[in-house]
């Protein structure tokens, strides 16, 4: 892989809903093998970017290259395939099923062995070893958050987007998750992750994006966005 | 001792097919969430094509099978995922229920096109040879069955519980995108659970036609048996499905065995409701499981805020009464008696459907026992009815008082539906009044203590002397039409309605709200009963002879759907859709009428496109048409993304407070 290509590359994006735009031009980059933090308040445009990207919403305008290779209106499930894993807003599990199946699901996209793949989210989150036969619905939230975050350590994805990791969790389960996305982008996996907290964020962040209203604002090292970003969320910025 | 035995076979290979049939459905709607009422009619077309090559057209049996099985009836099946299902997937209860009943009423009209009805008949694997075991005999069709039910059952557990692709399609009901995002194809396994369904609809189809008289309906109908099955596993459990599938095969035909054992002075003595109710053990199977599964939770969060079509002012309302009534008084004065018995009874239909609105439209149930409740209020006219201590009474005269006693006991009889419908909602409410309507058909109206005798009775009525022409009576009905449209929107206007409407977007915030929702229900179900109980009057009245056949439980399904099409949340659907309806069908029987083909093909494609998101149907369309292109200045008070524009607002914005929702 050459050096010179970004893991992901999004070129003046434009989508909305209907009739309602919501991103007016968002352009950023995710260097390979860095963990990018894409901060904003809510209703900024973060989830749609990301949606955007994982081909789940069709953009009205602009392009998104992943690995350098132009992928606008690929189906989400070929991009799966191809190495992007999505874990999206919410809580990325099936609750019907239980923790075994879920973790079955996971070699749609992996390239690991059905077994591999077990073995690695049981030695990383032992509790879902013990739950493994439970329906993934009756987990608490944060056991939930792990098996979701299972699929991102099992599938040795090329770009992994994580959005709203920290949603509706205990702090300290949170501290925990985000030390598994450091490790995770040191082991060289390029990461985009969207959080409203930005301070959890950009501890393992290298770089920041401020996005406030459908535009980026700033863009750059922790340190240098900490004045965009206090700007966004006190609504100086809108 | 050896009769028992016997029909404990039989039993056992009925429910072994009703078992097959029942593993469609359920893994179907394990996949799509889509219950498929149109399943009895695939494996019926697919029969009659069985007997098309195999028998006609003299093809070896096993090239057809296979042929059959694992091409045409998975291919069918593709297309249907491909053009239909995958749009209902997220549709409301309601709409799946037209749409696939649409597709059902378009399958039987095909097979008639195609294979004109009349003797058919196939004959079982190997020439009916058998095998004995002493005391009975089992042929080798029997061994057959039960094999290859077993073999489903098993084949579909495993592929549902043990493997991955099996585990991704019962992922895809509950979150498509997210399995997308998990790299697998959710078009794909779709495609695969409704090519698998169709292939086992097929097969059941097969497996019963050497034992039934082989026709569109009988072998549509039979599946409504396997509903019951599929209802044991609560449309979700391989297991219990089979379980509930076998039992309801042994009832069935301990039920006859019983029957043949009873004295036969009891029989008669009964007229016809002993052999009612061992017809009916099916649908009252279905109604127990209904009654003791677990009651379904509120669901909360998924408020719909259908915006319903706005109520037209007392002045508008009055105008088109007058134009109806002056129009259908010009219009019978223009034609013969022939005619104008023919346009009163096409205008029943509208006034039929009235009553649909109340409970279909506006309360956001569903009814598929209406024309049961229509033919309580036709009955109550046909047998009479003495009043006690009062010395009033009717015999079969149609007379105001008749009027408010079939109005009466009809929602009485309403009410008494209501409460086990209650515990239910959206779909299972749906099967559940089939179930009533089935029960009743045949252990009420085919009985000779209650009803109008077997299969096929008719009783006179008379109506009186100063509406006897077919004109007058015709023009009664119009007057009756327009008095229950305004008893209609007048409760529309009322606070009444606007709890209603409430009931309806959300039950889970009316229950915080503390209203009683079930009180709402149970009101609404019973005055909807009687108005269509008051219909079953003029009907009675204008076809002179009602009888069984009129009101048989199949013919809810075509109501239902082209109140739906047309529009069941206004008059002015209903109107529409009932004349239509009525126009197709004057003598109300669907099945003799293969000029319904073309018009259900274009109902089903029609819906297709526009109803999935637009509940007010073809007239609320037209509705919506008219006032963008009238009122220009109010679409730009309210521009393209603001709030107001977005958002449909629910009916519990205005929750007896402030203006009623769109009122004019
Ligand atoms: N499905 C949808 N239909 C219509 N509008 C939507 C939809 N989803 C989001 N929006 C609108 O798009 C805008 C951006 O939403 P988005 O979910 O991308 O924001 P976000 O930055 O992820 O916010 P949050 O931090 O709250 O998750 C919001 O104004 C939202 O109302
Ligand atoms: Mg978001």
């Amino acid at each position: 892989m050459s050096e010179h290509v970004n893991a992901l590359d999004v070129i003046d994006l434009t989508a909305g809903y209907g009739r309602i735009q919501v991103l007016h031009g968002v352009s950023f980059s995710v260097p390979v093998g860095t963990i990018v933090a894409l901060l904003g308040p809510n209703g900024a445009g973060k989830t749609t970017t990301l949606n955007c990207i994982a081909g789940l919403i069709d953009p009205m305008g602009g392009h998104v290259h992943i690995g350098g290779h132009h992928l606008n209106g690929a189906a989400p499930d070929r991009l799966a395939r191809a190495g992007l894993c999505t874990i999206p807003e919410g809580r990325g599990i099936f609750p019907n099923l239980t923790v075994a199946e879920n973790i079955d699901l996971f070699a749609f996209a992996a390239q690991a062995s059905p077994k591999e793949i077990q073995e690695r989210a049981f030695s990383q989150f032992p509790r879902l070893a013990e739950r493994r036969t439970q329906l993934a619905g009756k987990l608490s939230g944060g056991e939930q958050q792990m098996l979701a975050m299972a699929r991102a350590l099992s599938s040795d994805p090329a770009l992994l987007l994580l959005d709203e990791l920290s949603m509706g969790l205990a702090p300290k389960i949170v501290e925990d998750l985000y030390e598994i996305v450091g490790e995770i982008g040191r082991s060289g996996v390029s990461v985009l992750v969207v959080e409203q907290f930005a301070r959890r964020a950009l501890a393992v962040a290298q770089l920041g994006i401020v996005m406030v209203q459908g535009r980026v604002t700033a863009l750059g090292e922790p340190a240098d966005i900490e004045g965009e970003l206090s700007a966004a969320y006190l609504g100086g910025a809108a | 001792m050896s009769s028992f035995v016997s029909f404990t076979i039989i039993g056992i290979v009925l429910g072994s097919t009703y078992a097959i049939a029942a593993s469609g459905l359920v893994l179907t709607y394990a996949t799509s969430n889509v219950f498929n009422f149109a399943h009895g009619a695939v494996g019926m077309v697919m029969t009659f094509l069985y007997w098309e090559l195999y028998v006609h057209q003299g093809w070896p049996v096993w090239f057809v099978l296979p042929f059959i099985l694992l091409i045409v009836a998975p291919a069918f099946g593709l297309v249907m995922e491909l053009l239909i299902m995958r749009r209902l997937t997220t549709a409301n209860t309601t709409t799946q229920l037209g749409v696939t009943v649409g597709l059902m009423v378009a399958l039987i009209g095909a097979g008639q096109l195609i294979w004109k009805p009349g003797g058919r008949r196939v004959d079982a694997f190997f020439n009916g040879s058998k095998v004995s075991f002493g005391v009975v005999n089992v042929t080798a069709q029997q061994f057959i069955t039960l094999g290859l039910a077993l073999a489903v059952a098993l084949g579909l557990y495993v592929l549902l519980n043990r493997t991955r692709i099996g585990t991704a399609m019962r992922a895809v009901v509950d979150n498509r995108e997210l399995l997308a995002l998990h790299g697998a194809r959710p078009n794909v396994l779709s495609g695969l659970a409704w090519a698998l369904g169709s292939s086992l609809a097929a097969l059941t189809g097969i497996l019963l036609a050497p034992q039934l008289n082989f026709d569109h309906t009988t072998l549509t109908f039979l599946v409504v048996s396997a509903y019951a099955g599929a209802m044991v596993g609560r449309l979700k459990s391989l297991p219990l499905t089979f379980v509930g599938a076998i039992a309801l095969g042994l009832l069935t035909e301990y039920g006859q065995w019983l029957y043949t054992e009873l004295p036969t002075s009891w029989i008669t003595d009964s007229e016809g409701v002993i052999y009612g109710l061992k017809n009916s053990l099916p649908t009252i199977f279905l109604l127990g499981v209904m009654l003791v599964l677990p009651q379904e939770k509120l669901r909360v969060g998924r408020v719909t805020g259908t915006k319903l079509p706005r109520i037209p002012s007392w002045r508008t309302t009055m105008l088109w009464s007058a134009a109806l009534l002056g129009g259908s008084y010009l219009l019978t004065g223009a034609m013969g008696e022939a005619n104008n018995a023919r346009f009163g009874q096409t205008m029943c239909l509208p006034l039929i459907m009235l009553s649909l609105v109340l409970l279909v439209g506006y309360g956001g149930d569903v009814s598929l026992c209406q024309l049961s409740f229509v033919g309580v209020g036709a009955l109550v006219v046909a047998r009479g009815f003495d009043i006690p201590f009062t010395g009033l009474g009717f015999h079969s005269q149609i007379s105001p008082l008749s009027i408010v006693t079939a109005f009466l006991l009809t929602a009485v009889v309403g009410a008494i539906v209501a409460l086990p419908a209650l515990r239910l909602r959206g779909l299972y409410i749906g099967l559940g009044t089939l179930a009533i309507a089935g029960a009743m058909d045949r252990s009420v109206f085919e009985s000779g203590l209650v009803g109008f005798g077997a299969q096929g009775s008719t009783i006179q009525v008379t109506r009186p002397s100063w509406l006897s022409t077919e004109r007058s009576f015709a023009l009664a009905v119009v007057v009756a039409f327009v008095v229950t449209a305004w008893i209609i929107l007048a409760i529309r206007r009322s606070k009444y309605g606007r709890i209603l409407l409430a009931t309806r977007d959300s039950q889970a915030a009316c229950a915080t709200l503390g209203f009683s929702t079930t009180m709402t229900r149970v009101a609404v179900f019973a005055m909807s009963a009687g108005l269509a109980g008051v219909a079953g009057v003029f009907f009675a009245g204008m076809s002179v002879t009602p009888g069984t056949l009129n009101f048989y439980f199949f013919q809810n399904l075509p109501l239902l759907l082209f109140a739906i099409v047309f529009g069941v949340t206004s008059v002015t659907g209903v109107l529409t859709g009932g004349f239509v309806y009525g126009c197709i069908t004057s003598t109300f029987i669907v099945g003799q009428h293969p000029d319904l083909v073309g018009l259900a093909y274009i109902v089903v494609l029609v819906m297709l496109r526009l109803l999935v998101n637009n509940p007010n149907g073809l007239v609320g369309l037209l509705f919506d048409q008219s006032r963008r292109i009238m009122s220009r200045p109010d679409a730009v008070s309210a521009p393209p993304g603001s709030a107001a524009a977005r958002e449909p607002y629910p009916a519990t914005a205005g929750l007896g407070l402030e203006a009623p929702v769109g009122s004019a």
